[in-house]
Parts: C-alpha cells; structure tokens; sequence
C-alpha cells in the first residue's frame, strides 16, 4: 500500500468542502438499513438543511440526524449549502426528544459551514435554537455518537455535536468558525484563510492530541466499515451504562475541557 | 478547611477587589458613543452611565455593574484567580492578554461572585466588554460552570449579565466547547431547581448569544443593545444590502418574542428584586 501523503490544515479544509465527498444520505444508506425520515419542526417549516430520522443499526434502532449538503447546485438551493436555520435545529430538538422517550441512542453527522446568517434566521431566534439544541443534548439519558465526516464549523456544527463521543474523519476539520470568518475577523481580510488554518487547531489529529474529540476514522474504500465498526463499539460500550451514568458521564466530559486552566 | 482559611481567602478576594477597583482607569473623555454629546462624568454616573440626552445605555464596567445592584459591601467575589493557559498556542495572545489585563484590572472577561440584591442572595456573573470583547474562552466558561454549580448547591437565583462579542478566537475549538459547558452547567442548575436571570447588555452576540445567554428563564435587555447569533456585517455580506434600523436590537427580539422584557438601568436593581421576591427567598426549591 503506498503512503498517503498528509495534507496541510488548509487542504484538509478544501477537501472537507469538496462535492465529491460523500453527504449525509450516503452515511444513511450504507450504515442503517430501514431508515424513516422525519420531516419539519412543528411550529413553522421544514429546514432541508438537516436531515432527520428512524433506522435499525445492527438490528437495534436507533436515531439519525445529520447536516445535508448538497451533490449539485440543484440540490445545494434546496439545502441551503448545509446552513442550518433555527427550524433545521428545533426539529434536530424534536427528534432527539422523541429519542429518548423511546430510550433510542442518537447518532449525529455534522457537515456545514456554520448556521445560516440570514435575516430570516435571526427573526426567528438562531441562538435561542442552537442554544436549545446544545442544553437539549446535554440532558439526554441515551448513549449520543457524533461523526464528523465534513466541515464542523462554529455552534452551527456544536448544536448536534454535544455527545458522549465525537469522532472525525481523517480529513474532516472542526472548528470555531469558518477559516474565512475566523480571517476576516483576526486580519480583517477573508483571504488569508490558508494562513488562518495554520494557526486555528483544526485537523482532527490536533484535535485528538487536545483531547477535544475522542478518536479519527481513516478515510478511503475502508471508512463506511470503519464507521460501522465505530459506531457498533461505542454503543455496546454506553450502552451499558445507566442513563443517569451516561448524563453524568458526558456533563463531566465537558466539564472537564478547560483547557487547563491554571489556579495561580 | 479552616476558619482561618476560609477569612484569610476572603480577605484576599477582598484585598483583590480593591486593587482591581485602583487600577480600573477613569474614562478621559465622556462623550456618548451615539449622540456625540459631551458629558460630565459626575452627571454620568449619577444616572447610571445612561446617556441624559439620547437615553443611550453607556457600556459599564462589571464592578459598576455590580455596585449598581448590589447591597453596600455585600459582593464577595469568586474565582478570580483564574487565568488562561494559551490552550492552543495562539501566537501573541499571551500579550494581549496581559494588555488587557492592566486595563482592566481582571484576569478575564467575567467578574463571579455573590452579593445580596435587597437583602436576597443571589450569584452573580458579569462579563466586560472592555477585555477582548468581553469574548468567552475556557475561563469565562470555567467561572460560569463554576458559579452555576456552587448556585446549585446553595440554593441561590443566579443572575448572569452578558456583554460579549461571542466565542473567544484566540481560544479555538476550547473556546466552542464553553459554549457546551455553560449550557450543560445551567441546564443542571435549572434542572436543580434553580432560578436563572440571563440579563443581556450590548452586544450579546455570537457564542455566548447562542449557548447559557439564550437559557435564562427569565431573559432581560437593555434598550438598544445589540443581540443577535451572526453580526450585522456577516449578514449584510450574505444577503449583500442593507439591513433595516434596529434590526437585531433589544426592542426587535422583544416584539420576536426572544426576550422577556426590556428594562432602563433606572429600573434594574428593582425589577431584579421583584422577580426574586416573586421566587421566594432565593428563587431555589427547598427539598
């Protein structure tokens, strides 16, 4: 097998975006069988961005949700390029509860360039929704797995990426926010977003040296298997535990991500 | 712990209290950053850092903040001592901090303590607007975790005052996951009983507009302050015009129905009281 060649923080990024890059539907399709998608928030519309539903994982069923992108700009419109608008986030809420009333685990996909920064979206409360989002992750009683499988940009990716394990894709990239924004906020100038990469602590292998995800899924032929066999381990493993355990475990876990804050 | 301990702490947190008060410089100028007017700053905090001619609510510092609530001499701070570890090394931002620090006269963005607010305890959180944008890193997270459990455990209400620009850049990815902390510490707190007052001044926007801020059970604003998830310019470059005055200010999410209510500081240590009343002692069930 030939050596793979590892890519700059920034080519990291580029390939994330890249269309070619499976979606969301892909993951559904070759991980779950039976999958049931449920549609809109309940109180104003559907948000095409999230996608969200029912399926069996290893004959147990389970909850999926995830960000959707896009194959062609047709479908990009739809989705609004993965940009989610409070109603993709409070039916990501709905689904969730709804989990754990019937004591199904969660599994959660992330890949978006951040929660959408449109007029609509903030009319109609984009932090109350991600802010409601988050809390309604943190207080979950049934085991949460989050893959990252694209680009993890700022509370947009967060608000379904609070769970008791977090997993990225070899190239996938997680981050505070958009390598653009994070320029034109730090240099006033969105072009130095390659300089950005640099110095932000994207690439999943940083991340797994701070300790902020819990492990890195080998891109290629082998990475839908790699999924499965992920994704079938950590649920045994929290599957175990009590759901008071498994709030307390994941409150601790975050807890904990202070990044050493020192006591004088 | 000893008793010793436990005064000879308290004298140190008190002893810190006024030295950061020493080093809190005074405004040079004192012109309204809205109507230009040029203000006495006798006048000026008189009437609570509000502007007399345009009503403009002036940014304050935590300590006013807490001076402005507080009963005389009832505020003990907390946590003070905690200070930042460059987790992701982020070139110069170790001076930075140290610039803001002598500015400031805190070690971050947030002042935690507990006061009482006519004779009711309460805990209390206030951010600066004036260190780094008031932004949220791992100690502004660390300290509201931190204020939100010991709230929790001792039965009181707790009142957060925001003014922030949102998740701290310096801080990377470490900065994202206090968005996960704060939310998680106050739904436990919440979940526990307790009675959370998200007081939002300007700006609250971004990290800390979409994680604890957006949790109050009760949820105030200031007149005019800027609330929102993405900044006006963000949103302006995305939809490429103009946006429309007082879009994302306090009286726009008032009447989309994101806040509660909007209050003058005139009014604010007596709505704050009135609600805590309404609580009960505290505003935290007793078991």
């Amino acid at each position: 097998m030939s050596e793979k060649k590892v890519l700059t923080p920034y080519e990291r990024v580029v390939t994330a975006r890249k269309a070619g890059r499976p979606n969301i539907l892909e993951y559904i399709n070759a991980l779950f069988d039976d999958f049931i998608e449920l549609h809109g928030d309940r109180l104003y519309k559907d948000d095409k961005s999230v996608v969200g539903g029912i399926a069996m994982f290893h004959g147990k069923p389970v909850t999926v949700i995830g960000h959707r992108k896009g194959k062609n700009t047709e479908e990009n419109i739809q989705c609004n390029f993965g940009m989610t608008s409070p109603e993709g986030y409070r039916k990501a809420i709905r689904l969730m509860e709804q989990a754990e009333r019937f004591g199904r685990p969660v599994i959660t996909f992330v890949d978006t360039p951040g929660a959408y920064p449109g007029m609509e979206a903030e009319s109609n409360g984009q932090s109350n929704a991600i802010a409601g989002s988050i809390a309604c992750m943190s207080k979950l009683s049934v085991p949460t797995v989050t893959v990252i499988t694209g680009e993890g940009n700022s509370g947009g990716a967060l608000a379904i990426a609070m769970a008791d394990s977090v997993w990225m894709l070899e190239n996938a990239v997680y981050s505070i926010l958009s390598p653009e924004g994070f320029a034109s906020i730090m240099y006033k100038d969105p072009k130095m977003a390659e300089q950005a990469c640099e110095i932000m602590k994207i690439t999943a292998p940083e991340l797994k040296e701070y300790g902020l995800i819990d492990g890195i899924i080998p891109e290629g032929n082998r990475c839908f298997s790699a999924i499965d066999r992920m994704l079938e381990a950590e649920l045994l493993r929290l599957g175990k535990l009590k759901p008071k355990e498994i709030v307390n475990l994941r409150y601790q876990k975050y807890r904990k991500l202070d990044g050493l804050c020192n006591r004088k | 712990m000893t008793i010793d301990d436990i005064f000879s702490r308290r004298r140190k947190n008190w002893n810190s209290l006024i030295k950061m008060r020493k080093n809190t410089p005074v405004p040079k100028d004192s012109v309204c950053p809205k109507c230009q007017e040029s203000l006495s700053l006798d006048a000026l905090k008189a009437n609570n850092w509000v502007c007399q001619s345009c009503g403009w609510h002036l940014a304050v510092t935590a300590m006013d903040r807490i001076e402005m609530i507080s009963d005389e001499k009832s505020f003990k701070e907390m946590y003070a001592d905690i200070r930042s570890n460059n987790p992701i090394d982020f070139p110069d931002y170790e001076k930075k901090l140290e610039i803001n620090r002598r500015k400031t006269g805190q070690l971050d963005a947030v002042v935690t303590g507990v006061c009482k607010i006519d004779g009711m305890r309460t805990a209390v959180a206030v951010l600066d607007a004036r260190f780094l944008m008031g932004s949220m890193g791992t100690v502004v997270g660390e300290k509201i975790a931190r204020l939100a459990e010991h709230a929790a455990k001792r039965k009181l209400p707790l009142i957060i005052f925001s003014a922030s620009g949102g998740a701290r850049m310096q801080e990377g990815l470490f900065s994202l996951m206090q968005m996960a902390k704060t939310a998680a510490a106050i739904e436990r707190y919440k979940s526990a009983g307790g009675l959370f007052i998200s007081y939002l001044t300007n700006p609250t926007t971004g990290g800390v507009s979409a994680s604890y801020a957006s949790l109050g059970d009760i949820i105030i604003a200031e007149p005019d302050a800027l609330i929102c998830f993405a900044g006006p310019r963000v949103i302006e470059q995305t939809i490429g015009q103009k946006l429309p005055e007082g879009f994302q200010h306090a009286e726009f999410l008032l009447e989309h129905g994101m806040l509660d209510m909007i209050v003058h500081r005139k009014d604010m240590k007596k709505t704050l009281s009135t609600i805590l009343k309404l609580h009960g002692q505290g505003g935290v069930k007793v078991e």
